[in-house]
C-alpha cells in the first residue's frame, strides 16, 4: 500500500507515492526524485553522510520515514548552488582541499549550513561539534572545519538557500 | 611548512584545485549506488549465520516462487573455480561450495525487481547446515589434530616466512644490551565511507561490464575472467567516483562476481549494495598481529640485531596474506642501519572474516612494537630517544639488510624537523607528571616492484591525446581515483610538460574498456608509477610537436619550448608562422580563437598536425625493472620498491593518573614525500593518515564472541576518530628530490598512518611510566598498568601479552624449529 506525501525540496513542490516504510533518503535517492547527491553509507544514523535539512534542521535522512517528512521543507546538496552559482560553503569546501573522496562532503556541507544558519561567525570547536555526527575517513577534518571557518567569513545567512 | 624551496615550475608544486572537486561539491558525481539503468534488478546475499559448517542443502525452491524474484543463485551456477589475491593461494569462490568458514561467508544469492523484495526472498531460502568445530584463535588451530579449514593447507597455515639476513647469533653475542618486548593488537576494520557497490550490465553479445567501487579494475576484470570463465576483454570494469578504499578494496571481492553472474542468468542489469554489516565480514583490512622483538644494540646505542617472531591471524580466507606476512618482517629494515635481521612470520587460518591490507599495509603494528622497543633501549641507556633514532638513521643511497636501496631518504630531516618543531628539547624529561612526550618513525614502499601476478607487464601505461582542434588533451590511464587526488595528479604532471593548465587536461582513468593497463592504487604506488608513465607520454607529445615544428621551419629542435599555451619560438619567423595559419584556418570555419599576432599556440600547432597526419597520440609506460635491481631472495618481490618514504611524529599527550583517560593533545608530523607535486593534497593525505592512526591507536577493534560473531558490526558501536577527536597538529613537508619519482615525487599516501602509533605509546610512556603493548590503548589498559607499576614499585611498567598470546608464541617457536630442522636436511 503506497501512500502519497508533498514534500518542498530544493525550493520545488513535489507529490510523491511512497511505501509507509520507506525512508527519506530512500525516496531522495530513489527513481521519483533521482537526487543520489545524498549518500547511505550505513542506513543506522551513525555516519552523517544521509544528512539533509529538513525544515531548517539538520537530519540523518536514513532515520526519517518520509511519510513523517510529509508537508517538510527539505534541502539536499543539490539546493546549495542557486542558479549554476555555488555557495560559499561548496567553494570554501573545493578551495580549501575538504573534499577527498566526496562520501561524507554532501553530509557534511548540510551540516555545515545548519550551523552557519544558526551561527554564522561559529568557533572552531562549535564547528567541530557541529560536524561531530559526519563521519570521514580520508581527511582528517582539518581541512573541513578550515573550509567551515572560510565559508563563515562570507556567509550572510541567506546566500546559497534556495528560494 | 617547508623546509626546502621549490624548483620553478608553472603548474606542478602548487597549491591545486582537484579536478573533480566542483562534481562531489555539488551532489552531481555518480557513486556505484548511485547508478541506475531501466529494467535494473536489484541483488542482494545470503550471508552464513555460523562460522564453520557444511553446505548439505541449500532449498532454493520458495525463494524463486516469490513474485518479483527473477534468479536465486548458489555454487550450482557459480561452480568451484578457485580464485583470490595472491595467485599461489587461491583459496576462494564466488559462492560457498560444500561449506562455510566464517560467519557472513557468502551463501547464495538473489535477484529481484526490488530491494525488498530481494531480501524477503534471501529468508525464504533454506540452507541445513551440519556445524563443524570452529576455531578463533591460532592457537587453537595450531594445536594437534585441530579442524581443518581449508583441505589444502591442512595444517591451517597460509604462509610461513623464515627470513636471515647478517649473522643475529653473532651479532647477539657481542652485544652490550639486548632487549626482548611482545605487542598485540586487534583486527581492525578500513570504515571507508562508501560501501563496496556493484553494477553489472550485460550486452546482447554476452559482454558484461561492471561498475564496481575498486581501486584495482585492471585486477577486478582479470579476477572476474577467471571466476566467469569469460575472455578478459569481454569484462569491461569501470571504477566511477569511489568513495574511499584504503586498501580493503585493493583485490576483488566475491559480491563482483556474484553481481555478473546475477546479470548473466538474467540477462538484466543488476545492481548489489553492500549494507554496513556485510562491509565488516567482506573488508580485508588489518590482521591481528602477535610479535616478540629481540634487539641488541652496542654500547653507543648502534643497532648489532632485530631476532622478530610473529603470528597472523588471517581469518578464513588468504587474500592479501601472503605479501602482509613478508612486508612484516621486511618494512623493518628500514629506516634505521639495521645489519643483522631473523624474521619468522607464521599466518595462520582461522574462522573469522578473512584479513588482507589496510593503509600501511605490513608496516604497522610491527613498527609500534619496534618503535616502543627502541624508546625503552633508549632509556635503559640513559639516551634520549630521538638521538638514539639519529644515530641509528640511514641515509640516502644504502641498501638494507634485505636489499632495499633507500633512493633518497631524509630520515635525520624528519627526525630534526619535528623535533624542533614541536619543542622536543625543551619538553622531552621536564613535563609534569601526567603529560608526556613521544616520538615514532615510520617507513613505507612508494608502490610495489612487483605485480600481484609475475609478469613483465609494464606497471603504468598512459595514453594522451590531442583534440582535433588542440583545445583539450585526454589522459586516459588505467589507474584508480579513490578520492587521493590521483586524475589531479596526472593532469598536473601533462600540464606541465605540455605548457599548459590543468583545465587543458581531461584524465579518464579506471575503466578497463578504455584506458590502457595500470596495476591500480595500492601500496602508494599511482604518484611514482602512473606519473612516470603520464610523463613519458606528454614528453612523447611534446617531441612530436616539437620535431614538427622544427622541421617546418626548417631550425633546430631546441629553437622551440611549450609553455604558457604556445610553442614558443615559433614568432622568430612570422611568415611561416602566418602560412601555417593561414593553412589551417582555411580547412575549417569553426575555429574560432585565431590569434593575429605573437608565437603559434598549442591549440594552433596540433590543428595543422591534425590536418597532416591525424591527431597527435603520445604513448608513456613504466616498469620497476627499469631503475631497480632487486636482490633475490625468496618474497623480495614483495617490498621491494623504487623508492621508500619516512616520516615522523611526535605526539604530546595528557594522561589522568586517577582514571587512566587519554588525551592527546598536540601532533607534529613531518614526511619527507620528495618533490611535493599538489601541497594541499600532499597535506590532505597526511592529515588523514594521522587522523586513521590516531583512530587505530584510541579506539578500534573488532570484536567477536565465541561464536564468531562480530559483536560491533555498526559504525556506531566499531569507533572511528570524529571531529572531536583529532589533535592539534603541524604538518610539515619535508621537500626533497626522489631521483626514482617523476620531477622528484614519491609516496604520500600511506606512509603518515605508521608513526603516531608508537608516538603516542612513547608519549603515555613519558607521562605515567606505562607502556601499552597492546592496541588499542584504552583508559582501561592505561589505569590497570599504573596499578601494577605502583604494586611493583617501578618507574616503568611495561604491560605483557595475555597468557593465551605467549604461549601462541612459543608454538611458533617450535614451528620455526621445525622448519630449520628441515631446512638444514
Amino acid at each position: 500500500m503506497k501512500m502519497v506525501i508533498h514534500l518542498n525540496i530544493n525550493g520545488k513542490e513535489h507529490e510523491l507515492l511512497v511505501k509507509p516504510n520507506e525512508t527519506l533518503a530512500q525516496v531522495l535517492r530513489g527513481p521519483q526524485l533521482n537526487l543520489t547527491g545524498t549518500k547511505q553509507a550505513c542506513e543506522l544514523g551513525d555516519c552523517g553522510a544521509c544528512t539533509v535539512l529538513m525544515n531548517g534542521r539538520a537530519v540523518n535522512s536514513c532515520l526519517v520515514l518520509a511519510a513523517q517528512a510529509d508537508g517538510s521543507e527539505i534541502e539536499t546538496v543539490e539546493g546549495l548552488a542557486v542558479e549554476g552559482r555555488l555557495s560559499p560553503i561548496q567553494e570554501a569546501f573545493m578551495e580549501d582541499g575538504a573534499i577527498q573522496c566526496g562520501f561524507c562532503s554532501p553530509g557534511m556541507m548540510m551540516s555545515a549550513k545548519a550551523l552557519l544558519d544558526k551561527t554564522p561567525s561559529p568557533t572552531r570547536n562549535q564547528i567541530r561539534l557541529g560536524i561531530a555526527g559526519n563521519l570521514c575517513r580520508c581527511t582528517g577534518y582539518y581541512k573541513i572545519v578550515n573550509a567551515i571557518e572560510t565559508a563563515a567569513h562570507h556567509y550572510n545567512g541567506k546566500e546559497g538557500k534556495s528560494e | 611548512m617547508t623546509t626546502q624551496t621549490t624548483p620553478s615550475y608553472s603548474v606542478i608544486g602548487k597549491r591545486q584545485v582537484r579536478k573533480d572537486v566542483p562534481e562531489k561539491a555539488t551532489g552531481a558525481a555518480k557513486y556505484t549506488a548511485d547508478i541506475a539503468f531501466p529494467n535494473m534488478l536489484e541483488g542482494a546475499v545470503l550471508c552464513s549465520p555460523v562460522a564453520h559448517a557444511r553446505i548439505l542443502n541449500i532449498d532454493t525452491s520458495k525463494a524463486k516462487q516469490l513474485p518479483g524474484v527473477k534468479a536465486v543463485i548458489t555454487a550450482k551456477d557459480t561452480g568451484d573455480i578457485l580464485w583470490g589475491h595472491s595467485p599461489a593461494r587461491y583459496d576462494e569462490t564466488t559462492l560457498a561450495v560444500d561449506k562455510v568458514r566464517h560467519v557472513g561467508d557468502q551463501v547464495a544469492a538473489v535477484a529481484a525487481t526490488d530491494e525488498q523484495t530481494a531480501k524477503e526472498a534471501l529468508e525464504l531460502i533454506k540452507v541445513d547446515y551440519e556445524e563443524l568445530p570452529a576455531i578463533f584463535d591460532p592457537i587453537d588451530a595450531l594445536a594437534e589434530g585441530a579442524p581443518v579449514i581449508h583441505d589444502r593447507y591442512p595444517d591451517n597455515i597460509t604462509i610461513q616466512v623464515h627470513n636471515h639476513f647478517g649473522d643475529v647469533e653473532k651479532a647477539f653475542a657481542r652485544a652490550h644490551h639486548i632487549r626482548t618486548d611482545r605487542f598485540v593488537n586487534s583486527k581492525t576494520d578500513g570504515a571507508m565511507m562508501e560501501p563496496q557497490a556493484c553494477v553489472a550490465k550485460p550486452d546482447l553479445s554476452g559482454r558484461l561490464t561492471l561498475w564496481t567501487s575498486t581501486q584495482v579494475s585492471h585486477y577486478v576484470q582479470r579476477t572476474l575472467a577467471i571466476a566467469l570463465k569469460m575472455p578478459v576483454d569481454h569484462i569491461r570494469v569501470i571504477a566511477p567516483n569511489v568513495g574511499g578504499g584504503f586498501g580493503p578494496k585493493a583485490s576483488a571481492h566475491p559480491y563482483e562476481p556474484i553481481t555478473c553472474f546475477l546479470a548473466k542468468i538474467t540477462r538484466r542489469p543488476v545492481r548489489l549494495v553492500l549494507d554496513r554489516e556485510q562491509v565488516f565480514w567482506h573488508n580485508r583490512a588489518r590482521h591481528k598481529y602477535v610479535h616478540e622483538m629481540k634487539t641488541a644494540v652496542d654500547r653507543e646505542g648502534h643497532l648489532l640485531a632485530l631476532d622478530h617472531l610473529s603470528v597472523l591471524d588471517g581469518g578464513a580466507y588468504s587474500s592479501f596474506g601472503v605479501i602482509t606476512t613478508y612486508y612484516n618482517g621486511s618494512l623493518l629494515t628500514g629506516p634505521y642501519r639495521l645489519p643483522n635481521m631473523k624474521y619468522d612470520g607464521i599466518r595462520v587460518y582461522t574462522n573469522k572474516p578473512a584479513s588482507g591490507s589496510l593503509r600501511g599495509h605490513g608496516g604497522i603494528t610491527n613498527r609500534a612494537c619496534f618503535e616502543a622497543q627502541l624508546d625503552m633501549i633508549a632509556q635503559d641507556l640513559n639516551m634520549d630517544p630521538i638521538e638514539l633514532r639519529l644515530k641509528n638513521k640511514m641515509g640516502s643511497d644504502e641498501v638494507t639488510c634485505c636489499g632495499y636501496y633507500t633512493g633518497n631518504l631524509s630520515v635525520g630531516e624528519c627526525l630534526e624537523a619535528a623535533r624542533d618543531k614541536s619543542k622536543w628539547t625543551e619538553k622531552k624529561g621536564k613535563l609534569p607528571p601526567g603529560k608526556g612526550i613521544g616520538v615514532g618513525t615510520g617507513f613505507f614502499v612508494s608502490g610495489a616492484g612487483a605485480s600481484v601476478y609475475r609478469s613483465e607487464v609494464p606497471h603504468s601505461t598512459v595514453i594522451l591525446h590531442v583534440s582535433d582542434d588542440g583545445s583539450q588533451v585526454t589522459a586516459y590511464s588505467g589507474s584508480n581515483e579513490l578520492g587521493q587526488g590521483s586524475n589531479t595528479v596526472i593532469a598536473m604532471i601533462a600540464a606541465e610538460v605540455l605548457g599548459l593548465t590543468v583545465d587543458d587536461i581531461q584524465v579518464i582513468s579506471g575503466d578497463t574498456g578504455r584506458c590502457p593497463v595500470d596495476l591500480g592504487a595500492y601500496s602508494s604506488r599511482q604518484t611514482l608509477m602512473t606519473g612516470h608513465a603520464t610523463k613519458k607520454a606528454a614528453e612523447a607529445v611534446r617531441s612530436q610537436i616539437l620535431e614538427a615544428i622544427a622541421d617546418l621551419f626548417q631550425m633546430p629542435v631546441d629553437a622551440f619550448t611549450l609553455g604558457d599555451g604556445m610553442v614558443l619560438g615559433t614568432e622568430k619567423n612570422p611568415e611561416k608562422l602566418k602560412l601555417i595559419r593561414d593553412k589551417y584556418r582555411r580547412e575549417h570555419r569553426a575555429f574560432a580563437d585565431v590569434p593575429t599576432d605573437g608565437p603559434l599556440t598549442f591549440r594552433e600547432v596540433n590543428r595543422y598536425l591534425y590536418n597532416q597526419s591525424g591527431s597527435v597520440v603520445g604513448k608513456g609506460t613504466y616498469s620497476p625493472g627499469e631503475i631497480q635491481e632487486f636482490k633475490d631472495w625468496k618474497g623480495s618481490a614483495v617490498g621491494s620498491s623504487p623508492a621508500y618514504s619516512t616520516q615522523t611524529c611526535i605526539a604530546e599527550v595528557t594522561v589522568d593518573l586517577e582514571t587512566g583517560k587519554l588525551t592527546v593533545d598536540k601532533v607534529t608530523l613531518a614526511h619527507d614525500c620528495g618533490f611535493a607535486l599538489n601541497r594541499t593534497a600532499v597535506e590532505g593525505q597526511m592529515e588523514g593518515s594521522m587522523c586513521h592512526g590516531l583512530s587505530e591507536t584510541l579506539f578500534e577493534q573488532m570484536l567477536f564472541d565465541d561464536k564468531g560473531q562480530l559483536v560491533n558490526r555498526t559504525l556506531g558501536d566499531y569507533k572511528i576518530a570524529t571531529a572531536l577527536d583529532v589533535p592539534e597538529l603541524d604538518a610539515i613537508i619535508i621537500e626533497t628530490n626522489e631521483p626514482a619519482g617523476p620531477f622528484g615525487a614519491k609516496e604520500v599516501g600511506e606512509g603518515c598512518i605508521i608513526p603516531i602509533l608508537p608516538a603516542i605509546i612513547n608519549a603515555i610512556s613519558d607521562a605515567c611510566g606505562a607502556v601499552i603493548m597492546d592496541l588499542p590503548v584504552t583508559s582501561e589498559k592505561i589505569l590497570m598498568a599504573l596499578k601494577a607499576k605502583e604494586d611493583a614499585k617501578t618507574d616503568r611498567f611495561v604491560s605483557e601479552i595475555p597468557p593465551n598470546e605467549l604461549k601462541l608464541l612459543d608454538i611458533a617457536r617450535e614451528i620455526t624449529q621445525k622448519w630449520e630442522q628441515n631446512f638444514k636436511k
